[in-house]
């Protein structure tokens, strides 16, 4: 497989770079879960089954030929019911999965904003969690001195940075997230959904930050059931259901499309 | 990761070179991450108790306490002169084996929600969990130190070869801790049978026995063919024999290491792409 696709490889890699907009490429991008028919929990279960020919698997396709491309600076939209695919699409550009079948290009460094604070210990203090949620996301010591100061500005925490998290309140504790995993300068932010976090101030600041994002050309794929929202914001948007992209396009089309779907 | 600033890294799923390799190249741009989950374990695992991180040096003293008292009235082996070390610094050996690569996998297995959500090397959890162990097994040497000069076991320069039996050790267990961990991955309650495991495998190996009361037979196959036999040993010939191990003790310990790590990251490596499809 691979030294039949040396060749194009090279290639298509030479024409990503040549084309200084195209920054994510799916081509026929395709996730394969596979399902045991009933979970085998043990080994030796396991073992005994595989002898007699009895693991069985239900493969489920959670993407299917998804093939679509977002340029440089685009705020792209992705829209789809529960359940739909929209998580598994984000994995596979985050480099979580790697996609079963098809291929996924992405240039530059991509900063997935899935559930904040996610890495968080709340034993740890915020300092200490903010460099630990640092080198998660790639940051070695200096980088994140450097930042530290201004991700406690932006959360506005600095009178209980010392303090652990589990004295946060909940909404503290996403301040800090968010300001964390958005101060990482990416080429590609990938938001899960998560404006809805903190007080309406909070919401407020963290929508400017996005904009500002978007002013420095950065690239953000962004989910959302909330259609004004992204209606608002995205210029682009696609639509996936079971797995399968039904449009991409404009918006304003692809919005009209899915809710025409909708049953009423 | 710093390379993405300037020339945009692309990354193609299609291109895939040797796993093992990317893997490695990863780990190592990593490492403040493996620096810092080492930190945040070692942080927070004594963080509400009062004498915090000092019982990273009072348990193991506490056991070897347990095992002499115990083993010096029921048995007649505690006789031995110098017991107390003898047992602690086979017991500081086996901790190190036994903790790094059970947490390996437990962080894995249950820590698996992050590699679900963001790109992190998949090695980062073994090999904090190694950087852990090394620090308390490094911290532990000052109470073996105390329990030495207590029980009158001669301190010889051959104590400063002890970073090499450590980090044969350590590979041994990185080895064998991403071997488990894969299988813990696709089979959960391998993680639970390995404690029993364990345990059968500590009391196969002389950790609070000396060799010498092994019947022959079943001498002959603990001291072949039992890995964890070499490193045990190695670890305790400068402390307890206060002397430089000869290279038949060295090589064997030497050679299984290696191999269990070159082994062990191979295969973790070759199938870490399936980890986010099944955690």
């Amino acid at each position: 497989m691979n030294s039949l696709t040396a060749p194009d490889t090279s290639k298509d890699q030479l024409s990503m770079v040549e084309n200084n907009n195209e920054v994510v490429r799916l081509e026929s991008a395709s996730v394969q879960y596979r399902v045991p028919h009933e979970r085998i929990g043990t080994f030796k279960e396991y073992m005994i089954r595989l002898m007699q020919g009895k693991v069985k698997y239900n493969s489920f396709w959670a993407l299917k030929d998804v093939s679509f491309s977002v340029n440089q600076g685009e705020i792209f939209g992705l829209i789809g019911q529960n359940g739909a695919g929209k998580s598994t699409l984000l994995k596979v550009i985050a480099r979580v999965l790697r996609p079963t079948a098809g291929r996924v290009l992405v240039k530059g460094r991509v900063a997935p904003l899935l559930e904040f604070g996610a890495g968080f210990h709340p034993e740890l203090t915020g300092r200490e969690n903010v460099y630990l949620n640092g080198a998660m996301l790639g940051f070695n010591q200096e980088e994140m001195d450097a930042k530290f100061q201004g991700i406690v500005d932006f959360a506005e925490l600095w009178d209980f940075i010392d303090a652990p998290l589990r004295t946060y309140s909940s909404g503290m504790w996403a301040r800090l997230g968010f300001s964390v995993a958005t101060d990482v300068d990416p080429d590609i932010l990938i938001i899960d959904e998560v404006l809805s976090v903190g007080d309406e101030a909070f919401q407020r600041k963290s929508m400017e930050r996005i904009n500002t994002f978007k002013e420095q050309g950065v690239t953000i794929l962004f989910v959302s059931h909330n259609m004004d929202v992204i209606e608002s914001m995205c210029q682009c948007t696609a639509w996936i259901d079971q797995g399968q992209l039904q449009i991409v396009g404009e918006t304003s089309e692809v919005i009209a499309a899915y809710r025409e779907s909708q049953p009423k | 990761m710093e390379t993405t600033r300037n020339t945009k890294q692309i990354y193609d799923s299609d291109k895939r070179g040797n796993l093992a390799l990317d893997e490695l190249r990863e780990a190592f741009n990593y490492r403040n991450l493996v620096y810092q989950l080492a930190r945040r374990d070692i942080l927070t695992r004594y963080k509400r108790s009062v004498l915090g991180i000092a019982w990273t040096l009072l348990n193991p003293l506490g056991m070897m306490l347990v095992l002499t008292i115990a083993f010096s009235q029921i048995f007649r082996f505690g006789d031995i002169q110098g017991y107390p070390t003898y047992v602690l610094s086979g017991l500081l050996a086996w901790t190190f084996f036994s903790q790094t690569t059970t947490a390996s996998m437990v962080n894995l297995v249950w820590g698996g929600g992050l590699l679900n959500r963001i790109y992190i090397p998949r090695t980062s959890f073994a090999l904090a969990s190694i950087a852990t162990g090394l620090v308390n097994i490094t911290l532990s040497t000052i109470p073996l130190i105390l329990v030495m000069l207590v029980t009158g076991v001669k301190i010889t320069p051959a104590l400063l070869f002890l970073p090499v039996p450590i980090l044969l050790l350590a590979a041994f267990s990185l080895g064998v801790g991403l071997l488990i961990s894969t299988i813990a991955v696709f089979f959960p309650d391998v993680a639970e049978m390995y404690q029993i495991f364990l345990t059968g495998w500590m009391y196969l190996t002389p950790v609070i026995y000396p060799v010498e009361i092994l019947p022959e037979a079943s001498a002959f196959w603990i001291t072949t063919f039992n890995p964890m036999y070499y490193f045990v040993t190695l670890y305790r010939i400068p402390i307890f024999y206060g002397r430089l191990p000869t290279w038949e003790e060295f090589l064997p310990a030497l050679v299984i290491s290696l191999v269990a790590l070159v082994i062990g990251w191979y295969f973790f490596a070759q199938r870490s792409d399936e980890f986010a499809y099944r955690t």
